[in-house]
């Protein structure tokens, strides 16, 4: 147990960086270049997923566990963020027979 | 051994790519396991257990779970959907990639890490990070149950058909 966390030390913090951002783009451009809800939904989760892999690499490198139960506590958000955003998912398919996200510009007016 | 983390960090992008590119909804959400599972990995890697066993458990277990169940449901399983038009689909490509070049210019110079805490290789372990949660966090741990409440009301007031009388 101690090795490994000696060893992980190895890896730089800024690779641990690097890869939480590059996750971010994906999911910022997949919400952005999808039109199917589901997938921008899953999109989102990405991006949740790469904050709380960076946070968890910062709460390890600075020996402090606050970092992981705030990662606790957005998982906890995520779930619920995705049951009710599948339930309004559900009701659109049901009310326009779409999923498409074009079909949601009336909520403009 | 940190040759695993960039194992795992090259499973994450491509899976992460493929979720964005995948044409049917089924696949990207098999590629999305596929990420949920690698990032485990690397929770596992810096020593962070009680978070591996929650993610696989609350992510690849209940939220993929429910996506799947909606996507069989729904019947959304289509093979040609429609695209959006050429110029917003350049441009969403142009803006995570300008989004990513921003995040790296703010931390060109790199991070000193000063740690907090001396040492300690059980801070990941439950025991560790449920002390910090049941001690430090506690209000905030209970507030996020009724947060799951109201959500759950949410979801089946939002699922519940509608009367005619609306």
């Amino acid at each position: 147990m101690e090795s490994l966390t000696s060893v992980i030390r190895q890896v730089p913090i800024e690779h641990y960086l690097f890869l939480s951002f590059v996750l971010f783009s994906i999911g910022l451009a997949g919400v952005l270049f999808r039109r199917n809800t589901i997938i921008i939904l899953m999109c989102l989760e990405l991006m949740f997923n790469s904050v709380n892999l960076l946070l968890t690499a910062f709460s390890a490198y600075h020996n402090d566990p606050g970092g992981q139960v705030f990662v606790f506590f957005i998982m906890l958000v995520a779930a619920a963020e995705v049951t009710v955003g599948l339930a309004i998912l559900v009701m659109m398919k049901r009310n326009v027979d779409s999923v498409d996200i074009n079909q949601l510009n009336r909520l403009k007016w | 051994m940190q040759y695993l983390f960039y194992f795992f960090a090259a499973i994450s992008i491509i899976s992460a790519l493929m979720v964005v590119s995948a044409r049917s909804p089924i696949n990207s959400v098999i590629a999305l396991i596929v990420c949920f599972l690698s990032i485990a990995g690397h929770y596992i890697l810096l020593n962070a257990q009680f978070l591996a066993m929650v993610h696989i458990i609350v992510y690849t277990g209940a939220i993929m779970v429910l996506f799947l169940y909606v996507i069989m449901m729904l019947n959304l399983n289509q093979r040609t959907e429609p695209q959006k038009k050429l110029l917003t689909r350049i441009s969403a490509v142009v803006a995570g990639g300008v989004f990513l070049i921003t995040l790296l210019g703010a931390t060109r110079q790199g991070l000193q890490i000063a740690a907090a805490n001396p040492e300690d290789a059980s801070i990941g372990l439950v025991s560790q990070v449920g002390m910090a949660l049941f001690k430090d966090y506690l209000l905030p741990f209970e507030v996020s149950s009724v947060l799951f409440l109201s959500a759950m009301v949410g979801a089946m007031m939002l699922g519940l058909k509608e009367k005619a009388t609306t």
